[in-house]
């Protein structure tokens, strides 16, 4: 099989973006981070290859509001004796990187100088011009242009092909869709708060849910706990 | 305070641990002694001017420094928090009327004065900007 497959990696965990700072090299060097917060990310449920066809763990994070949620989301919750979790997500993961049903994921699954991907939801632009969504030039601001200095100009041939081309780079909403920023290295972990400094820009806004992964294209280094970083709760068993 | 608030200022204790920051306005000169780095050796070369500006806040904070250097007008950027500075001294206070000088750049010579500035009572009692 693929090594290099999500499938064949550690879980990823899930995060909150908090926003984006600074810190200072020794060397006196800028690191600009987005700091993630990891708190109280806990495996859900097992997806087993007898049962479902695949192996994953499913995991939550955050506190919903326990009246907007369905009967059906609270009896998940109930059959893994966890308080209810806002935000789930499935992570493939082999069926040798199992954490145990109610284990919480903490910070420290992340080690300092590995390479992460985070993916997210972009933060959302709206109906956008070409210039805006796909870099176009426009047109000129003098020489008899009128109107259409922010247009993308011609968007075809003639009558052959005598229509436009599907894909063609137009005005369209951009923003809002699911988005991976892969190879962010990792700076800094603070497993006491739950917090992971990623260098670079994560995508989404702040206060958003976001998931973290080891990166696909780096090796993991070898510090790096496995099957998961682990926190075995109090309440785990309650 | 939320928590990204409370990283930087812990950012900032770390950054800044035994070192004091002197207190300075736009019109004080300054001599700033900077880290550098030849090879594997260290030394500290001090580069004094006029601050001429005071930008950012908290973590991000950064001051201009402008002095004519043979005969050349140069102005360098530090950022107030930055490990490479060893250290920051206040030569000469100046009185000013603006936040940014930036008027200074069109001035040479006698024009390009600042009037030195007394210290306030306040600054004196609480011992501030000891001098070098």
């Amino acid at each position: 099989m693929n090594p290099k497959a999500s499938y064949q990696r550690r879980t990823g965990v899930i995060a909150k973006k908090l926003g984006m700072m600074r810190l200072f090299g020794d060397d006196g060097a800028h690191i600009p981070v987005t700091v993630l917060q990891i708190d109280g990310c806990r495996v859900i449920a097992h997806r087993t290859a007898e049962k479902d066809g695949y192996t994953a763990l499913r995991l939550g994070a955050g506190t919903p509001k326990v009246k907007r949620m369905t009967k059906a989301e609270r009896g998940q919750f109930a059959k893994a004796n966890i308080e209810a979790r806002k935000q789930v997500v499935e992570f493939r993961v082999p069926a040798d990187l199992m954490a145990p049903v109610g284990a919480e994921i903490t910070a420290d699954h992340f080690v300092v100088g590995q390479k992460v991907d985070v993916s997210g939801l972009t933060i959302g632009k709206g109906f956008a011009g070409s210039m805006k969504r796909w870099n176009f030039g426009g047109l000129r601001a003098t020489h008899g242009v009128s109107v259409s200095h922010r247009s993308h100009g011609s968007t075809g041939q003639r009558q052959d092909p005598g229509k436009v081309f599907k894909n063609k780079k137009m005005a369209g909403h951009l923003g809002q869709e699911r988005v991976t920023t892969q190879n962010l290295d990792v700076v800094k972990v603070d497993a006491e708060r739950g917090l992971v400094f990623v260098r670079g820009a994560v995508p989404g806004s702040e206060n958003t849910w976001v998931e973290v992964r080891d990166a696909v294209k780096a090796k993991l280094p070898d510090g790096a706990p496995k099957p998961a970083g682990v926190r075995q709760a109090a309440d785990a068993a309650a | 305070m939320n928590l990204l608030q409370t990283l930087e200022k812990e950012e900032m204790t770390r950054v800044s641990e035994g070192k004091t920051i002197p207190d300075f306005r736009p019109g004080d000169t300054l001599r700033v002694n900077v880290k550098i780095k030849e090879g594997d050796r260290e030394r500290v070369q001090a580069y004094e001017g006029v601050c001429i500006a005071r930008s950012g806040e908290g973590l991000n904070a950064n001051f201009t420094v402008r002095k004519i250097s043979f005969g050349e007008g140069v102005e360098r950027v530090f950022p107030l928090y930055s490990p490479s500075l060893d250290s920051i001294q206040v030569v000469r206070m100046g009185r000013v009327r603006r936040a940014k000088l930036y008027y200074l750049r069109e001035r040479r010579g006698k024009r390009a004065r600042i009037a030195e500035r007394q210290r306030t009572r306040t600054e004196v009692d609480s011992g501030a900007d000891a001098e070098a």
